[in-house]
């Protein structure tokens, strides 16, 4: 032990390094503030913007069509190739993608957070959570392969089809162009599910953090004014779980934006922005124009991110 | 009122949406039994355990199984370091730009995961950084920070400052301070953290597949078998034992948090 034990006792001893340490410390906040918010501060900075920029700076470059090589010359004409029709499908495809995703995660994850929020009371409580946290952290991979095997034409959706003798409605479904295809493995329909699957416990967690702080007496009080309960669930559940919708939906959108496993394992051969920057930096060795299409996310997370910070979305996080 | 019992609709909802979470992550344990190899055949024709010992002689697993423990325990270190390092700072007072440390260690998760592989990689580029086992911990580190991150911001928020007040007061010094009195207040706090940190990490494959070069941890191993199917069953058995890997942390993770709702020192 240090000084400090006996310091009432014997006052004129000199306090040793770690004490005077201490108390350097103590009267100057700034400075241990400083010492405690440097080393993260410098790890981020340096290895994580740091890098963000170098890729931002990519795109700013272009390359030689005929060489192959990287010209060095600050340009926009990198950018003036995502406006080409493949290129702009290529982000419109994938928008589309991630909001019809981002609605349907938003209902099915309603009623499984309000019921956790509201209802779940005790041991129920604990199994909710269970059950939202263990599908949220086990293994992303693990859940692809599953729908994979799900999926696949002799697997158990088509099984469970068959057994019913409702084949024929699978097929008619698969046979309508644009979302169908030769199985659901390798359709637009599969690449959904399996995205509404991997990012929906991201959707509940933060509307069931929202629908908690709605204090049940005003539940009561829109129902004893006479509103039925679908009115009640319009005009007060609903916009008071807003906030909580808006910073899943910050999740659930994100990553199906930049995501380019799913669509490359569950899919069609339409390709979404993730494989595109995946493809131009490997095999087509293309890097300014992967950074240019990385930044079409970053730009539109940056808008979202700001309507959602309008709306009050960060404190329902 | 009827607002302590839940209506059927909503009942039947939630429970639906909870077996849609947790059937298709059961349906591998089936399959890591079946004596088919070479479709994803439903029903499997046949069970068997012969997988697992196939499974247990194939070298490429345990070296891609002992590469993620590497990885992931290095990066939750540094990310722990890091984290606690952060939230205590945010937490201890309101100073310039404190909104701006929250979000840079939000960005990491919040911005997908491609970006953060695809800059690192051309930032190594750019430096002439040769792949290694430290490109892959520097990436894992910078996104494992945000989960202990925010399980130490919550844990500092609810132990009140006045503890740290008595401790100066009672003549102990910051070093004591912080060994006898927030060091026990956050440590199941940064435990669960670190332990979140690992799964996260051992489980990482976007930032991954950019910063590993031609080393394989075990989600790139996955990774490849998905793609390219070569032995369906020894996928099966990894797929198996990454689930009940990664359950186990959190669900320790889980029975460390609980109950830690209400303020430590606000007069019990």
């Amino acid at each position: 032990m240090t000084s400090a034990d006996t310091s009432p006792a014997s006052p004129v001893t000199a306090p040793d390094a770690a004490t005077r340490l201490s108390d350097i410390l103590w009267r100057r906040p700034r400075l241990l503030i400083a010492l405690l918010i440097g080393p993260p501060l410098a790890w981020l900075g340096i290895v994580y913007l740091g890098a963000l920029f170098a890729l931002l700076a990519q795109s700013f470059f272009s390359i030689d069509e005929f060489s192959g090589q990287i010209r060095y010359e600050l340009t926009l004409s990198t950018y003036a190739e995502l406006f080409r029709a493949y290129n702009l499908d290529i982000i419109l495809r994938t928008v589309a993608m991630a909001a019809s995703v981002t609605v349907a995660a938003a209902i099915v994850a309603f009623p499984i957070a309000y019921y956790a929020a509201r209802y779940a009371t005790g041991r129920w409580k604990a199994i909710f959570y269970l059950g939202i946290m263990l599908p949220l952290w086990s293994s992303y991979l693990v859940k692809v392969y599953a729908w994979k095997l799900i999926l696949a034409k002799e697997g158990i959706l088509g099984w469970l089809f068959e057994t019913l003798h409702l084949t024929w409605l699978l097929e008619a479904y698969l046979a309508i162009p644009g979302i169908g295809g030769n199985s659901l493995s390798v359709s637009w329909t599969g690449t959904f599910l399996v995205f509404l699957y991997v990012w929906l416990p991201f959707m509940i967690l933060p509307v069931q953090a929202a629908l908690e702080r709605v204090p049940p007496s005003m539940l009561e009080a829109s129902g004893d004014l006479g509103a039925r309960p679908g009115q009640t669930l319009r005009h007060v559940l609903i916009p008071l779980a807003l906030p909580g919708i808006i910073a899943g939906s910050i999740f659930t959108f994100s990553l199906t934006l930049g995501d380019y496993i799913v669509p490359q394992i569950v899919g069609t051969s339409a390709r979404m922005i993730g494989q595109a920057v995946y493809q131009y930096q490997g095999t087509a060795g293309n890097i300014p124009l992967a950074a240019a299409f990385a930044v079409v996310p970053i730009l539109i997370m940056a808008v979202y991110l700001w309507i959602a910070k309008r709306k009050g979305a960060f404190d329902a996080l | 009122m009827r607002s302590d019992r839940a209506p059927l609709g909503l009942k039947v909802a939630a429970i639906a949406g909870l077996l849609f979470l947790h059937l298709p992550i059961l349906l591998i344990f089936v399959y890591a039994f079946t004596t088919e190899d070479r479709s994803y055949q439903w029903p499997p024709p046949g069970l068997t355990t012969q997988w697992f010992a196939v499974t247990w002689n194939r070298p490429d697993v345990w070296e891609a199984l002992s590469l993620s423990v590497r990885v992931a325990s290095i990066s939750t270190v540094i990310a722990l370091i890091l984290g606690t390092l952060a939230a205590a700072a945010v937490s201890r007072t309101r100073f310039f730009g404190r909104e701006t440390i929250s979000l840079l260690v939000i960005l990491p998760i919040a911005l997908p995961g491609i970006i953060t592989g695809i800059s690192l990689r051309s930032a190594f580029n750019l430096a002439d950084i040769p792949f290694s086992f430290w490109t892959i911990v520097l990436g894992h580190a910078t996104f494992c920070v945000v989960v202990v991150y925010n399980n130490a911001v919550a844990r500092f928020r609810r132990t009140s400052g006045s503890l740290v007040e008595a401790s100066m007061d009672l003549g102990a010094t910051g070093f004591q301070t912080f060994r006898h009195v927030i060091l026990p207040n956050i440590a199941t706090a940064l435990l669960a953290g670190g332990m979140l940190a690992f799964a996260l990490s051992f489980d990482e494959v976007i930032v991954t597949t950019f910063t590993a070069g031609q080393q394989q941890t075990l989600p790139i191993w996955m990774l490849e078998e998905l793609v390219r199917p070569r032995q369906r069953p020894v996928t099966n058995v990894v797929a198996m034992v990454v689930v009940l890997v990664t359950f186990l942390p959190i669900l320790a993770a889980y029975y460390l948090t609980r109950g830690t709702d209400t303020v430590a020192g606000s007069g019990k």
